[in-house]
């Protein structure tokens, strides 16, 4: 048989009939698809607002950050490529500095651990961080009170420090720390300054936690010898992050003395290449909800089968009365297949609305994602599968209805 | 010749054993007739209507309907037959619950490509059996009576060649099944091929030709002069 439309339509027609005359088992029935769709579709519209967000935030603190760190080249080479050579040199630092047109600035980034006091009060284990005055500019945080660092600190490794508003909490200064003393590694360090806390995005779970910065050469007396640096550069404008990379490989192969041969023994990475890994999380974690979802299909499918075999069960003489009137097998099979379409698809699409609603519950709370929607590719997705769900899982009922003996069926009690 | 059956035999296979439900009937039935099948219970008459419907296959013996040899058919063509060629009246109404009386009446033009209005075609249909003003009842709303001449405008909608009507009075009481049976009189008198079912012989007076049958075979088969 080759249905006309209007036979569908009127077929469509007697399916919402039939689910409107159960309205509660419908309902109990496609909540399986329901469940499964909207917790999927709320999970990937939450996701596409956070890599919204996350993308627009690598954007804000710049697309044009690169960073420079030692690397070895491969594991059998670590006989080859010993740790001390392969640490970037003050020296190395200087030539960057000098030789690298296509960049704004650079800053070294270096840190130790340390046991912070403050009159009374001891806090252990601080993360310390020495840079550059460059780095207020490269990190876009300027201080909110007090100084940033300036090159004299720099260049006389001055014991001063910049403390982030946690500490002021955390160490018990006064609200205006600026002008006092702490001791870290057991040294006097005259606070200068006050950086905002970094609390946007995905830090914005991070507990309170006290962030300390000195001048770079000062961080560096103080290190052990073992430890070593890396290196932020700001890029003139994105466009250059191509010649940059360049640049910084040249430099550094040359003052490292690499041949033809030699692979790099350091690694520049840009900032698009986090976007990039971002990406690939943010699939992955797509993937696992497809995962969810197609379990949560298979379970409201089975749902599905159950109902529409007691459906077929309970209208067995509507089927024999519909064969003897004239309905052919493929009729009967159309009737039922799209009963079971229009059910689980009603599933899916309450589904979505339910997801969509829940996603934007997400967008309430201040800390809360700015925008969560779901995209249309997972709206199509969930109509498709939804529906696909109710082809699969109808197809057996429907098959039992359309072979029925329309004697057998009009027999029925 | 509207129905021409040869030979035909139906057998039931229930465990081991066979039951020879009709075993060699022979019958021919000219358009306009109005035949009245008789016999005692188990004699074979439901088997016989069902296989004249289009319902059942018989197990060997020719049928030829219409001057077209429905033996040989497949399920979508004996579909198509019965949705053209038949109006089959049952004993049990069979009318889809909390379904109004016209969506009842216009369901076997769901499954015809013929062409028109149906709706208008159901509502004459309804008019023809006297249901005009009861189009919208469901069949709960419905008398037993009333809900047979839906079922008869039903059998009616496709203007089939043939009315078949098994005990179609069986569950109506004395008046009701007067009404009934000036119904398909009135259908018969309008040209329309009847055959019903029946175990009382007041029914069969209103009919041309009594046939009766007796352990599937045809007993006697005679025309009477009808009653009305
Ligand atoms: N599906 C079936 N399976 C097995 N036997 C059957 C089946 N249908 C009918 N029979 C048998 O065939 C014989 C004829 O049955 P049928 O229903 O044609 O009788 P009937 O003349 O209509 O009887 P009644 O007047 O009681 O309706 C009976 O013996 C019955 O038991
Ligand atoms: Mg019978």
């Amino acid at each position: 048989m080759n249905p006309s439309p209007r036979f569908i339509f009127q077929t469509i027609l007697l399916a919402i009939r039939q689910i409107r005359a159960h309205k509660l088992r419908s309902f109990l029935t496609t909540l399986g698809i329901m469940i499964g769709v909207a917790s999927v579709s709320t999970v990937i519209a939450a996701l596409t607002g956070l890599k919204d967000q996350v993308l627009s935030e690598f954007e804000s603190f710049g697309a044009s950050k690169m960073f420079i760190f030692p690397d070895q080249p491969d594991r059998a080479g670590q006989n080859r490529y010993p740790w001390r050579e392969i640490k970037l040199k003050e020296r190395e630092l200087e030539g960057l500095v000098e030789n690298c047109p296509s960049f704004e600035q650079f800053s070294p980034n270096t840190d130790f651990r340390a046991t912070v006091i403050h009159g009374r009060k001891e806090v252990p284990n601080i993360n310390v961080v020495g840079i550059w005055p460059t780095w207020h500019d490269i990190e876009n945080r300027p201080v909110i009170m007090g100084r940033p660092f300036v090159e004299a600190d720099e260049i006389d490794a001055k014991p001063v420090a910049i403390v982030n508003d946690d500490a002021i909490t955390e160490l018990e200064l006064p609200p205006d720390p600026v002008g006092s003393i702490i001791m870290v590694k057991g040294r006097r360090f005259l606070i200068v300054g006050v950086i905002e806390t970094n609390r946007t995005g995905m830090m914005s779970f991070q507990p309170e936690q006290t962030e300390i910065w000195v001048p770079f050469s000062t961080a560096r007396r103080m290190q052990s010898p073992w430890s070593f640096f890396y290196v932020t550069g700001q890029v003139k404008s994105p466009d250059l992050v191509d010649e940059a990379t360049a640049e910084v490989r040249y430099v550094m192969r040359s003052m490292r003395q690499l041949g033809p041969d030699d692979p790099d023994t350091f690694r520049i990475e840009a900032i698009d290449q986090y976007i990039e890994q971002f990406g690939k999380l943010a699939t992955g974690i797509t993937a696992i909800a497809a995962g969810i979802v197609a379990i949560s299909l298979l379970v409201g499918g089975i749902g599905i089968m159950n109902i529409m075999l007691v459906s077929v069960s309970e209208r067995t003489r509507e089927i024999g009365l519909r064969k003897a009137v004239g309905a052919t097998p493929s009729a009967i099979m159309l009737q039922f297949l799209l009963e079971a379409v229009v059910l689980s698809l009603l599933g899916g699409l309450i589904g979505l609305v339910l997801g969509q609603g829940l996603a934007f519950l997400l967008t309430i709370p201040e800390q809360g994602l700015q925008s969560a929607r779901i995209p249309s590719w997972a709206v199509a997705l969930a109509v498709a599968f939804s529906a696909g769900t109710g082809v699969i899982f109808g197809f057996f009922p429907a098959m039992k209805a359309a072979r029925l003996d329309p004697i057998e069926a009009l027999r029925h009690e | 010749m509207i129905i021409r059956v040869t030979n035909l035999r139906r057998e039931f296979t229930v465990g081991i054993e066979t039951i020879h439900a009709l075993d060699g009937v022979d019958l021919s039935i000219e358009r306009g007739e109005m035949v009245a099948i008789m016999g005692s219970s188990g004699s074979g008459k439901s088997t016989l209507m069902n296989i004249l419907g289009c319902l059942d296959r018989p197990t060997s013996g020719t049928y030829e309907l219409d001057g077209k040899f429905v033996s040989g058919m497949d399920e979508k063509e004996l579909a198509r037959v019965r949705n053209e060629k038949i109006g089959f009246v049952f004993q049990s109404f069979e009318l889809l619950p909390r379904t109004p009386a016209l969506a009842n009446v216009e369901l076997p033009l769901l499954y015809a490509d013929q062409p028109g209005d149906r709706r208008a075609r159901a509502v004459r249909a309804l008019e023809r059996v006297g249901l005009a003003d009861r189009m919208d009842h469901r069949p709960n709303q419905l008398s037993g009576g009333q809900k047979q001449r839906v079922a008869v405008a039903r059998a009616l909608l496709t203007d089939p060649a043939l009315l078949l009507a098994d005990e179609p009075t069986g569950n109506l009481d004395t008046k009701t099944t007067e009404e009934i049976m000036r119904l398909f009189v009135d259908l018969h008198d309008e040209g329309r091929t009847v055959v019903i079912v029946t175990h009382e012989p007041e029914i069969a007076e209103w009919c041309t030709r009594v046939v009766r049958l007796r352990d599937g075979l045809i007993e006697s088969d005679r025309s009477v002069e009808p009653r009305r």
